[in-house]
């Protein structure tokens, strides 16, 4: 699977509340989470941002609170992919969860600039900068979580594989 | 092995687990909230899902918007209520019966040690303070948990804090984490098990246990873990209702790193703008004046945190102009507060007291901070806009350093307060 897109270059550590901050949490459509997403960070970046747009960040990105409406609100920005140097990992699940790529590449995350157009090949983790001429890898997905995407996210692959609650009578006990 | 590799071995029927392989774990127990659950109760449905997987398992609580907002905030709790009711879920606690989810589920004893907790809520790692493995994850893990009692999971690799001597007066779990967070980084910890241990470890109270194991996730942590001693089941054995299983590391287990701490040289910790890992001691964060202090969250709104602000407060006034807001973390803690003449030390002091919600910790209600205003609070995140206006300032610090600030309008040392008498 190919993608191509502009970058929007964030730093470290950013954290979920500045993704989408609580106080629009009091309900989950993806279009109306979109419209606030990165407002307090930089509040003109729902306007600006276009379908396809990369995201490329330092390290640590989604830290914070488990709220999965923080990768719902950039894919439905329109965010095809994120790139950055690691994430924190409630972020990283459920961005995969949701098929949202996520790819780590200490390179990239410096390297690529604002404004750059790149090129990403989930099957293979290249990531190839077509303003700088720069080739970058990112660090292989586990063949497990592929798989996951592959399915087109959790819910997908459980239907996939069928499992309908088959275990619903089970006692943990 | 360590505890952890122990608990998530016997989650997935095998003798022996390593860091990096990917296990398909059993869950003991599953939570949601107000926020969270709306999104899995979605992802269960579109999984196609029709029972939960264990009616005693599923756990929901409207904590963060709670007692409702706003109208939108009720359509959420209304979400919840109609799903427990449809899928009989033993455990949907309505407000009147309920608090913050992490102070919640073990005091009613619903997290046992040994046990494996996921949770749509990034502070559910708390339940490592009895010994359990309980992870944060998102609502479309929740949805698929709830249907299937089982969960995928990356066995982590783990880190030995190991804390060593005696804690000085008023410092606790709370200081001691924010330490350690300081030291490693909000990364220092990230995909890792983060096992405090150590005699200090083993003098904590359980509320400070609680307190450190709540913040591993500001490390990055996956989990928090404590082995659990005699203060452990003396916690668990009135509030257990099913078995439970003591787990601990063994002594020839692998670490991914080991780290030491001397607690008699840790002072009150105070985390400064905008992340937790920007801690000063208390003392040399110099002249900060506040417009709000808030003591409560499901990291510092258990009864010792209450006992210790009471302790600071009793006959004083809170500064002119300051907002202190103290929120007991539940129903049981309140109505305990309430007996030992808690609530009306704060009354006096010139507090407001709130029903148990996460309320103000996520900039949600019951205290949102305007632009340019200053809070310090013993919640668990100080990101730029978390606690309101995108332009405030939230410092962090344990109850006694809160009470002790209420009192004279910028962040201090409980000394300069108590030192000149009632």
């Amino acid at each position: 699977m190919k993608l191509e897109g502009r970058i929007w270059k964030f730093g470290s550590d950013v954290d979920t509340d500045a993704i989408i901050p609580a106080r629009y949490l009091n309900q989950s459509d993806p279009k109306e989470l979109a419209r606030h997403v990165m407002e307090d960070e930089r509040p003109d970046f729902f306007q600006k941002v276009r379908r396809g747009d990369i995201l490329l960040a330092g390290k640590n990105f989604g830290c914070g609170s488990s709220r999965e409406h923080a990768p719902l609100a950039l894919k439905a920005a329109g965010i095809s992919c994120i790139i950055a140097r690691s994430f924190a990992r409630i972020f990283y699940r459920n961005g995969l969860n949701l098929g949202l790529p996520l790819l780590e590449s200490s390179e990239a995350s410096e390297e690529i600039r604002e404004g750059d157009r790149v090129r990403v090949d989930l099957t293979t983790g290249e990531i190839f900068d077509v303003t700088q001429q720069k080739r970058f890898f990112a660090n292989p997905i586990p063949a497990f979580m592929q798989e996951l995407i592959r399915d087109g996210g959790l819910i997908a692959h459980l239907q996939k594989r069928g499992a309908k609650g088959k275990r619903q009578s089970s006692n943990p006990d | 092995m360590t505890i952890t590799e122990k608990i998530l071995a016997a989650h997935t029927g095998k003798k022996y687990v390593s860091p990096g392989d990917l296990i398909d774990a059993r869950v003991d127990l599953a939570l949601g909230n107000d926020i969270t659950a709306p999104l899995a109760i979605e992802a269960f449905e579109r999984i196609g899902a029709k029972k939960v997987f264990h009616r005693d398992r599923v756990v929901l609580v409207p904590d963060h918007f709670t007692p409702a907002k706003d109208i939108l905030s009720a359509e959420q709790c209304q979400v919840l209520r109609r799903f427990a009711k449809a899928h009989r879920l033993s455990h949907f606690f309505e407000i009147g019966e309920a608090g913050i989810e992490h102070v919640l589920l073990p005091e009613k004893g619903l997290v046992l040690p040994g046990d494996l907790v996921i949770g749509a809520d990034s502070h559910t790692c708390t339940y490592g303070a009895l010994g359990a493995f309980s992870t944060g994850v998102g609502s479309t893990d929740l949805g698929a948990a709830m249907a299937t009692g089982r969960l995928w999971l990356k066995v982590p690799e783990s880190l030995k804090l190991i804390y060593f001597g005696k804690l000085k007066p008023w410092v606790s779990g709370k200081d001691l984490i924010l330490f350690t967070i300081g030291d490693i980084g909000v990364d220092g910890a990230l995909y890792q098990a983060m096992e405090f241990s150590g005699e200090a470890i083993r003098a904590l109270s359980m509320a400070s246990r609680f307190t450190m194991a709540n913040m591993a996730i500001e490390a990055g942590g996956k989990n928090g873990i404590i082995e659990p001693d005699g203060i452990t089941l003396n916690y668990i054995k009135p509030r257990a209702k099913r078995s439970y299983r003591l787990y601990r590391s063994d002594p020839e287990a692998h670490y991914a790193d080991v780290r030491e701490y001397d607690v008699s040289r840790i002072n009150l910790q105070v985390a400064l703008p905008h992340i937790p890992s920007n801690v000063k001691d208390v003392r040399e964060v110099g002249r900060i004046e506040i417009d709000q202090v808030v003591i409560g969250s499901c990291t510092n709104g258990h009864l010792e945190d209450l006992r210790v602000a009471a302790r600071i407060l009793r006959g004083k006034k809170i500064a002119p102009s300051l907002r202190l807001i103290v929120i007991p973390a539940t129903q049981e803690i309140f109505r305990q507060a309430l007996r030992e003449g808690l609530i009306e030390i704060f009354l006096s002091a010139g507090a407001v007291v709130s029903p148990a919600t996460c309320g103000p910790c996520l900039g949600g209600h019951m205290g949102v901070l305007a632009e340019g205003e200053r809070a310090l609070a013993t919640t668990n995140r100080n990101f730029r806009g978390r606690m309101g206006h995108a332009e405030s300032e939230i410092y962090l610090s344990g109850p006694a350093v809160a009470a002790a600030s209420a009192v004279k309008g910028r962040i201090c040392h409980p000394e300069e307060v108590l030192r000149k008498g009632a």
